[in-house]
């Protein structure tokens, strides 16, 4: 146990070593006082942030468009993540299924590529904008809230589901009036949790033209607007801690 | 006989309510994302997906795209194993000063002002370090520094400072205080303190977040890349806009095993230092 720590321990050294030794940073711009001096004048360009009446209207549908795309692909990822999890899963008091493992490759998948791969991806079918986003999200989040429902699936108590077979009661009924209430805090809880995530995420896609705050933000940059990029800066932080601060207070309430 | 009872479901009434309720609420919400599925459909935007999908296959397996692929990999990780040890460099004193467990004014009851102060302040910085998502600090970066890893590794440094320290600190504050308080009260130094009672006794769980973060900076430095900052990610933001199917197919597949290659590392070593 304890050699097989050092060698563990080695081995991430080395990759540390050797990370450090092929990356070409450009050492310069962390430590020179003219880097240093470059940065503080770009922060300052920042301040102050863009006021206008206009613009402020401007970030606020920025934010709930962002909003939008988190909700709505949060619950797009919830259905589709159900529709997979159901073949995905297999019940101890089952037979073996055959659909398993082809739908957990597909969740795997789903879930390896990242919301924003997903984004310029589906540019090409969806167009620019928010839809191609949502979807995005959609895609993504069904690969990990898939998972966490077959995984819900598979650990549910099987008496009540097997109680209504027993009765003759058709496998859709008994999914829904069974399995699905027994796991339903579960599922309620993990969907909360990836919408709290998606909504981090829809902020940023807009980087790539999927719509959003991430858009504003991406194209007041480009044109080096600087007091409008912070105060697109400032709404996404701000938007971020509000729904930090109120699934919190819901958590709380709920436990 | 008797006729068979009509079977009528008792909730109706409530459950045609909340499917119409329900569509009003999402009604706002698929206009604000211009939710239109059936535009998928449409002639123009079928052509143009099963043209791009029809170039995946055969995926691209020359020699000199697979050399160029391994290299920008390699480039993937070492920006994200750069970018994490940066931010240990960061994340460590700062933790070590927001932690409360360290305080010696707290033995005895309230902490006094000044380092109630300093600790809170620290608290913010971390906070407001995390809150910035990754990629929006590097797109900052890219407009400072230029195009290169360089933005991506201070990127990943800064966000991931912001999580770690946030999290070293809670683990050393969740921690059993009981040789730590006596330490302190017998007139160790604070560093002493940390050394020989929070550090052994939250080593485990201190390396298992980091390399869990590590593996998750894998991850977010694919996606740094879009921006400009180099790697794998940069490499398939190209090929998608030449349309490049074959290309971007061959990425996929390399990130996916990516992924799933560092999931199965951070799982052993996690095991293995645990």
């Amino acid at each position: 146990m304890r050699t097989q720590a050092w060698g563990v321990l080695t081995a991430l050294l080395c990759l540390v070593i050797a990370s450090f030794a092929t990356i070409d940073l450009q050492w310069q711009a962390f430590w020179s006082a003219e880097a240093v001096a470059s940065m503080g004048r770009f922060l300052g360009e920042f301040v102050p942030p863009e006021t206008s009446p206009e613009f402020i209207q401007k970030v606020i549908v920025g934010a709930w468009e962002t909003l939008a795309m988190s909700v709505l692909g949060t619950l797009l990822a919830a259905l589709l993540g159900m529709l997979l999890a159901i073949p995905g899963s297999q019940n101890r008091a089952e037979a073996r299924t055959w659909t398993r493992t082809p739908v957990q490759w597909v969740l795997n998948a789903l879930r390896a590529i990242p919301e924003l791969v997903w984004a310029s991806l589906l540019l090409i079918s969806a167009g620019l904008g928010p839809f191609a986003g949502t979807l995005a999200l959609a895609l993504h989040t069904a690969g990990v809230l898939g998972r966490l429902y077959a995984e819900a699936l598979e650990n549910a108590p099987t008496g009540p589901a097997m109680a209504l077979k027993a009765q003759g009661v058709g496998s859709g009924r008994v999914f829904f009036y069974a399995t699905l209430p027994t796991i339903l805090p579960q599922v309620m809880s993990y969907t909360l949790y990836r919408w709290e995530n998606n909504i981090r995420a829809a902020a940023i896609l807009g980087v790539v033209g999927a719509g959003g705050l991430g858009q504003l933000l991406a194209f007041h940059l480009s044109l080096f607007q600087m007091h409008k990029t912070a105060s697109v800066l400032l709404g996404m932080i701000g938007m971020v801690a509000c729904v930090d601060a109120l699934s919190q207070q819901l958590r709380k309430r709920l436990t | 006989m008797r006729r068979a009872e009509p079977i009528r479901d008792p909730a109706t009434a409530s459950r045609l309510f909340s499917i119409v309720a329900g569509f009003a609420l999402l009604w706002p919400l698929g206009i604000a994302t211009e939710f239109r599925p059936w535009a998928l459909f449409e002639s123009d935007s079928i052509q143009a997906t099963v043209r791009f999908l029809g170039t995946f296959w055969p995926i691209a397996v020359d020699p000199e795209f697979l050399r160029l692929i391994a290299r920008e990999t390699w480039r993937t990780v070492a920006m994200a194993t750069v970018g994490i040890s940066l931010a240990l460099l960061l994340a460590i004193p700062l933790s070590l000063v927001a932690a409360r467990v360290l305080s010696l004014s707290g033995l005895t009851g309230k902490m006094d002002p000044v380092p109630f102060w300093i600790r809170q302040s620290v608290r913010w910085v971390l906070i407001v370090l995390r809150s910035i998502p990754e990629l929006v600090w590097a797109l900052v970066f890219v407009r400072v520094v230029g195009l290169g890893p360089t933005a991506g590794v201070l990127a990943i440094s800064l966000t991931y400072a912001g999580m770690l320290g946030k999290v070293y600190a809670e683990i050393l504050e969740s921690a059993d205080q009981h040789s730590n308080r006596t330490l302190l009260r017998n007139g160790s130094s604070r560093m002493q303190a940390f050394f020989h009672s929070l550090l052994p006794t939250c080593a485990a769980e201190l390396t298992s977040y980091t390399v869990y973060r590590w593996e998750c900076a894998i991850r977010s430095s694919v996606v740094l890349g879009f921006v400009g900052a180099g790697g794998l990610g940069q490499e398939m933001d190209n090929s998608m806009k030449m349309f490049a199917g074959a290309e971007v197919a061959t990425m996929l597949l390399v990130f996916i095993g990516l992924v799933a290659l560092a999931d199965r590392a951070s799982a052993t070593i996690r095991k293995v230092l645990g």
